[in-house]
Parts: C-alpha cells; structure tokens; sequence
C-alpha cells in the first residue's frame, strides 16, 4: 500500500453521506459484511431525516483491529454522494478528513476546501458499465481496496451479494467493484494516507446484529409468541424482525389498528397463555399507559419494548433521546410494581429482553426494555448470542376446581392459572376486586389488594441486575450513565486515560440496585452522562438512593453523544 | 347440560329491577347449556358499564378488561387458544363509543368471537348521558338540548365491512334472541349480535312498549346471503327488524390466517420455542444484515 500519514491508531471512521433513496444503504451493507467476514471488527450507526427520499443521511462505518462499539465525531474518510452532503456534515470535517467524490457532482462545497479532496470517477466508471447505478458499488470497491481488501475476497462477496440478480447484474457489479478497487491505491496516494489494520480471526465466527435484532432475538430466546404493535419509528425494526422470523418459529405477529388495542391484546394473550410483547416508542407508548395501568391491576406480566426518540408530541421521528425513563417509571394511573431494563449494548438487549419474559412471567408485571434510535439502529461484531444461557421459565400453574386467581400469599405472588388448562375457573377485573377476581368495594380488602400488588416489587428486588463498574472498583471520580451511552462513555474513559475514574453503567433503572448509594459514595466526584434535558436518572438516583448527582453531562438535540464529545465534557469536569 | 352449572349462587347484582340485562343474562346461559360450552371452556370478555358487568354474574372464566377494549383482549385470548369459546360482551357505549375503533377493526380481523352489545340507547352506569346509539333529540344531563349527532348504525357499519355474521335482536323475546344467539357463537368467524335492552331507570323513550312497537322480524323468505339486501335493511328506521340480517360463511378466522395452527394445533401455553431454529437464526447473523 502507498506510503503516507498512518490513519487512525484505533481504525478508521469512513462516513457515508446522500439523500434518502440514493444507496447508502447497498455501500454500507456490502462493506461492513465483507469486511466484518474478513475478521475486521466494525461498527455502523446511521442518523436520517424522516423522510423517504432527499435530504441528507449519513452512516457512520467504524472499522478497527480492536472491537468498536460506539459512534465517533471524527470522520477519515468521507464519501458524499450529493450536493449538501460536505455541507451536512461540516463540524465533523476535518484538515485530516480524506473526501473521495465527483467535484461535478459536490459543486461548490469542494473548492478551497480545507479537507482533503480527492476527485474519484465513480459515476464515471458506472456510465461506462452501462448504469450510474453501479456508482455505489464502484465506491465500495475504492473503500475496500484502501482498508486493505483482498481482491478476490471483494468479488466473491459482491457476486453473493447480488446473487438473486440477473446474471449480468451480476457481473457489471463485479466489474464495478474491480474498477473501484484499481482506483484505491491511486486514492491512497493522493490523499497521502496509509491504513494499517490486521484481521482478527475470533471475528469471523461472531455475529454483527442491530440492537433491534438483538431485541428480536432476545424476545425469541425469551418464548415470545404474541407480538402485537403498530408501528412506530424507532421501534418498527423490532416488529418486522419479529414479523419476518415469526410464522416459522410459531410466534402470532399482528399490527393493530392503534396503541391502545396492541397493548390490550398483549395483555390478553398472557392471561390466554402466551408470552406476549408490544414495541413502540413514546407517543404511541403513551396511547398504551391506560394498558400498563391495566396490566397492574389484572397482575398481568407484559414485555414492553419502548425505543426512545426526541419528544414532546412527535418531536424528531427518526433521532435519538433519552428522555422517557420518568414516563416508563410513572405509566399508569395508581400504584403499582414495575421492572425497567435499559440495556446498553447488542448482547444485553439480547439477554435482558430474554430475561423479561421470565420476570414478567415471575412477578406478574409490567417489564420494560428501554431502547433508543441510536441502539436499535446500530450494529457491530459481537460474540454470538449463547441460546443456552437462557432458560425460559414458565410460571403458570394447572388450575383445581375452586382456583382463586388472587390468592393471598406473603410474596404478593398468586399462582397464576390460565383458563382452559385445568379444572379450576380464571377470573380478572380491572375493577378493585377480591380474590377470587370479582368486583368489590370492600375497603379493608382494598388496602390488602394494594400491598400484596406492591409486595411484588419487594420479590422483585432480589434480582436487580448489577450495574457494571469499569474497569476497576477504585476509583475517585465516577462516571454513571444508563442504556445506549455505555460503550461511548467507556471509549471515553479510555482515551481519557485517568487511572483514577471508573465508569458505573446500569442495564437495569428500577428499582434501583441497593448499593447504589455504596458506589456512588466512594467517589470524590460523580458525573452523571444523559441524553436528555433535565438529568432524569439522577432524579431517579436522588429519589431512591438519596445521592445528589451534581456534575451532569446532557444532550438532547436529538443526536447521540459521541466519544470525542465526552471526553472533552469529562476533561473539563475532572481536570 | 344444565343452565345451573353456570349459576352464581346467591350474589348481589348491580342492575336495576326491571333491566333488560337480567333476560340477557338468563338467555346466555340457557345458550351455553344447550350448545354444552363448559364454564372452564368459556371465557366472557368485557369492558366497563352495566352490561359489562355481565361475567360476574355467570361462572364461568372471564376478562372484564377496560372501558372501551374488551375486543382486543378477546381477540388475542381465542388467537393463543383456538379451543376456548370466546364471548366479547358489554354496552353500546363501550362496544360502539370508547371501543369504536376496536369494534371496525375486529370485525376486519375476523377472529372466531362472538360480540354480544346491549343496546338500550342511553348511558347507565354514568347515568342517563347519550350513547351513540341515543336517538336524535334524545334530552339528557348532557345533551341538554337533545341528541344532535346522528346515530351511529352498528348493523349497517358491520355489514359495510362484510362481517361474517350480523344480527339483531331484542330481549322482550327471549326465545328468538335464544336462537339467534346460538347460531352466532357456532358461527366460525366473528360474529355480532346487538340486542334491544331497554334501560328502566334512564331511557324513557325507548321503553319496553316502544321496543315492541317499533321492531319486526325479518321475514321467513329473507335470504341472509345477500350482502345488498342486509345493507338495506339495516337502514331502515321506521320499524327496525330483528334477526339475522347477514351471513357470509366464506371468510376464514384470524386465527386461522396467522398460520402457526395449520401443523400443529396446540394453543400458545403448550409450545416452547424452537431453540434450533433460533441458533440457526442467530447463526445467520455472522453475515452482516
């Protein structure tokens, strides 16, 4: 490869960058799967206007030696693919900043620029096969060939790729990727670049899942077999995994007419016997609390999948936020016991998803995944989720004659009978009722009902997930976040490279983990990373463990943080 | 099979001496015991309002869910197991008002549920406020100056839809709304069954008499397979006609269609996940998306 500037000690950031509608997706799709085959570690993340065609999107590609997980502002290679795209991404473009792309298609955004622009003919090249369609794939042939590629490892992976195609779509792709691949070295070259990373070969055998797909997977493995949703973004990629997958692994998937009649078919699908989930995201979640409140009076179990985005109302469709935790923790008018995971990378939105079934089944109550746009659209490699490290425990019991759905139990816990399996009768009112689940209005009865309800979350405590401490329990200054921020808070840490600061991440927001106070009490300093505006975590940790979080780094413009960003935040705290 | 299997015993029951619901109540049961449907094979699902008090009434398994949503739940209850005989059963403001979305969409969906509505035109357990089913210029605590809003025509919106069974009936005759109500829940499909039950505490137009004076069997020669003819005669309002207005015995139930019963017709709780399949499903994620 051409000699030059040695890129990226922890890989390289190539960003992708057109209108909606224009292929980002085939550039992205075949690169990170040939290169994540050839054992390179990548990460994808995308950030899109809501909208079906034009505008601008970008997709981030993060290819490294090491595994990488989490997004960065920095971009090394830049590919845009229209006019507006440098524009787009301005702040993020660098002096370092390799640009390839057509000067004629760019316009003005190119000249006098203070990156590196190297002028490649893809479309060129396309023409000349016949189609500018092949223009994409020509650029992924240039991508390829600068990260180091094989040749034949390129062509072999594209003809798979297109392989339902005709037989000279085929060929012409070939024939694009091969000429993209001539142009690299020359690139390489110009733009003075040399790019040196070695293969892993652990990488191979791993999977590279969305969040969403983790999320799918984990309600698989957890026996889901009732979903019932209506589409929302960010939660969508969920319902289709689940649509896609569902007919052949027995798994009843069905869109319903609103919110309202999704959660209240979840509901009765458990109370018929099934393992049920919703997936939706806040305003269509908020349709659904009459449902939450529901399923805590019936002592329902219900798996909640809900995929944060910016809001009030409809805020911003397809970008990210962090800012429901109050609305998940409160849903539902009275009181009653609840379960919220908050998982922050692939494999915990497998394993905590699968556990929510089992916990929901247990406890006899609402369990929520708290995602984000930012999870459910990202993927990288990971190690493969272990189906045998998840049991799927059921908790449903045969009934006898004379069976009382609400029987009181010093756990708060019923035997939960369905009806049709055994001789005894199942009843449930979202009227107050007694135990046996008709109406009542007897007062004294009331107080019990209460308490056994919330005796549950007293159950329920004795298996909080642990929030991970890292990397080593002494620590002066803390770092706590929640959800999707951890492996970007922990790629933070690590360039911040104080020896002194530990990162304190929770999968699992409530009820809090009792030693919260414990952690957070051993630090000189805690620092609290959230993306939302009014530090809802740290309220949280105020309320129920009675420690003020007073340093606080928050984001809410609807993007995610990025490694650079709190790194520096984290500087300026803790210097 | 005897109709006191499904007795309660002696238990206070919140209706109002008089209430159309109680001939509801004791038709239903003489239903069950002559199709011999077991209380423990049953399950009655209802939302809020008096008549959605109707499962505590009657032994059986039951679902009294929220105001508005008893459709769903039933849905999804005979989805996760097609064995059980499933009754959605409550008002004309719960079936029609909150639940009005549930209530077009359901009939779409088509699961094999039979949807019983008391409509007695006028609000109870709220007491006395217009439904959608009040007729025009019907006065209330609410509607002060009389009802403005044109009645909402659940047979004719059901029809519109092509729902697989509709029909009409009212409670003053109990041996025919018996037959009626047979021929719905043996129905395969979804199937609704409004009921004329006339409120004695808030409605004093539609009162007994009036139900009787202002309804009229379809006649013997009638054919229920014709889709424009039910239409029709749904839209009458000078008389309005009682009995099975339409039947199209050719759509097949949602249960049926989400095709996970077709190999094997366990319901949901007896199946486990296939962890083969969802290693090789998992598997397939070593090549990106």
């Amino acid at each position: 490869m051409a000699k030059g500037k040695s890129v990226g000690a922890d890989g390289v950031s190539i960003v992708l960058c057109g209108q909606a509608g224009m292929g980002i997706q085939t550039v992205e799709g075949i690169l990170t799967g040939m290169l994540k085959l050839a054992g390179y570690n990548v990460f994808a993340t995308k950030e899109y206007m809501s909208r079906v065609r034009g505008g601008n999107n970008s997709t981030e590609i993060r290819v490294s030696s090491r595994p990488v997980s989490a997004y960065v502002d920095r971009i090394d290679i830049l590919v845009p693919l229209n006019k507006g795209a440098i524009s787009h991404l301005r702040d993020r473009i660098s002096a370092d900043t390799v640009v390839i792309g057509e000067a004629e298609l760019l316009g003005d955004e190119v000249s006098g620029a203070k990156f590196k622009f190297v002028e490649t003919p893809f479309t060129k090249i396309a023409n000349d096969l016949g189609n500018k369609i092949y223009s994409n794939v020509v650029a992924t042939g240039t991508l390829a060939g600068l990260l180091g590629m094989k040749l034949d490892d390129i062509c072999e992976y594209v003809k798979r790729s297109f392989s339902t195609k005709a037989a000279d779509v085929v060929s012409n792709n070939v024939k694009a990727a091969q000429a993209g691949f001539r142009l690299a070295e020359n690139v390489a070259v110009r733009a003075g670049i040399k790019i040196n990373m070695s293969p892993d070969a652990g990488v191979k055998d791993q999977i590279i899942p969305s969040g969403g797909d983790s999320i799918g997977l984990g309600a698989m493995a957890g026996g889901c077999n009732f979903v019932a949703s209506y589409p929302m973004t960010p939660s969508t990629s969920v319902l289709s995994f689940m649509a896609k997958h569902g007919r052949d692994s027995g798994i009843i998937v069905e869109q319903a007419e609103d919110e309202i009649a999704a959660i209240n078919m979840a509901i009765g699908a458990w109370y018929s016997g099934a393992r049920a989930m919703v997936t939706t995201s806040g305003g269509g979640f908020a349709l659904m609390v009459e449902g939450v409140s529901l399923a805590g009076m019936l002592e329902s179990p219900i798996v909640i999948h809900l995929g944060q985005r910016p809001a009030p109302a409809t805020g911003l469709p397809t970008r990210t936020e962090q800012a429901d935790i109050e609305l998940a923790l409160y849903a539902g008018h009275g009181e009653f016991p609840r379960i919220i995971f908050t998982p922050g990378t692939l494999e915990q939105a497998f394993y905590l998803t699968a556990c929510a079934f089992n916990l929901a089944d247990k406890f006899q109550m609402p369990v929520f995944i708290l995602s984000d746009q930012y999870l459910v659209d990202s993927y990288y490699n990971t190690a493969a989720f272990d189906v045998s490290k998840v049991k799927v425990e059921k908790y449903v019991v045969k009934t006898a004659a004379g069976y009382k759905r609400y029987e009181m139990t010093p756990t708060g816990i019923s035997p939960r009978g369905i009806p049709g399996f055994g001789d005894g009768l199942v009843c449930v009112d979202s009227d107050e009722h007694d135990a046996e689940g008709h109406i009542t209005e007897d007062l004294g009865l009331r107080t019990r009902m209460v308490d056994k309800r919330l005796r549950k979350l007293e159950s329920a405590k004795a298996e909080i997930v642990e929030p991970q401490l890292y990397p080593n329990c002494k620590y002066k200054n803390l770092v706590v976040c929640w959800g999707s921020t951890y492996p970007v808070v922990k790629e933070a840490i690590e360039l911040l490279g104080k020896s002194d600061t530990s990162l304190l991440h929770y999968s699992q927001i409530y009820p809090l983990h009792p030693q919260t106070a414990d952690y957070l009490s051993k630090a000189k300093r805690v620092v609290i990373v959230e993306g939302n505006a009014t530090a809802q975590f740290a309220k949280l940790i105020k309320l129920h463990a009675g420690f003020d979080i007073k340093d606080r780094i928050l984001k809410y413009s609807g993007l995610q943080f990025s490694v650079e960003e709190v790194t520096v935040a984290l500087k300026k705290i803790l210097k | 099979m005897d109709t006191n299997v499904f007795d309660m015993g002696d238990i206070d029951v919140a209706w109002c001496p008089g209430c159309g619901d109680y001939g509801i109540l004791n038709v239903l049961k003489k239903v069950l015991a002559e199709l011999d449907i077991a209380p423990e094979k049953l399950v009655m699902v209802s939302g809020i309002g008096q008549a959605a008090k109707i499962p505590h009434y009657l032994r059986t398994n039951f679902f009294n869910g929220l105001h508005g949503r008893a459709l769903p739940p039933a849905t999804a209850i005979k989805a996760a197991n097609p064995s059980m005989t499933v009754i959605a059963e409550s008002g004309d403001g719960d079936m029609y008002g909150e639940g009005g979305n549930h209530f077009i969409h359901t009939i779409r969906r088509n699961p094999g549920i039979t949807n019983i509505v008391h409509n007695n035109m006028v609000y109870g357990l709220t007491k006395g406020q217009a439904s959608p089913t009040s007729p025009l210029g019907f006065k209330t605590p609410v509607q002060v100056a009389g009802v403005m809003l044109e009645p909402f025509n659940p047979l004719a919106v059901a029809i519109a839809l092509d729902a697989g069974f509709v029909a009409r009936a009212f409670i003053g005759d109990a041996e025919k709304t018996k037959e009626i109500l047979k021929k719905a829940i043996t129905h395969k499909g979804y199937a609704l069954v409004d009921i004329f039950q006339p409120c004695v505490t808030f409605n004093k137009i539609n009162t007994w008499q009036w139900f009787k004076e202002h309804t009229y069997y379809l006649e013997d020669s009638y054919n229920p397979l014709d889709r424009s003819a039910a239409f029709k005669r749904a839209l009458e309002t000078d008389k309005l006609p009682l009995g099975i207005f339409y039947i199209n015995p050719n759509k097949s139930a949602f249960e049926d269609n989400v095709g996970i019963y077709q190999q094997d017709n366990r319901p949901l709780f007896e199946r486990e996940p296939d962890l083969n399949r969802l290693r090789m499903l998992i598997g397939k994620f070593r090549a990106a998306g």
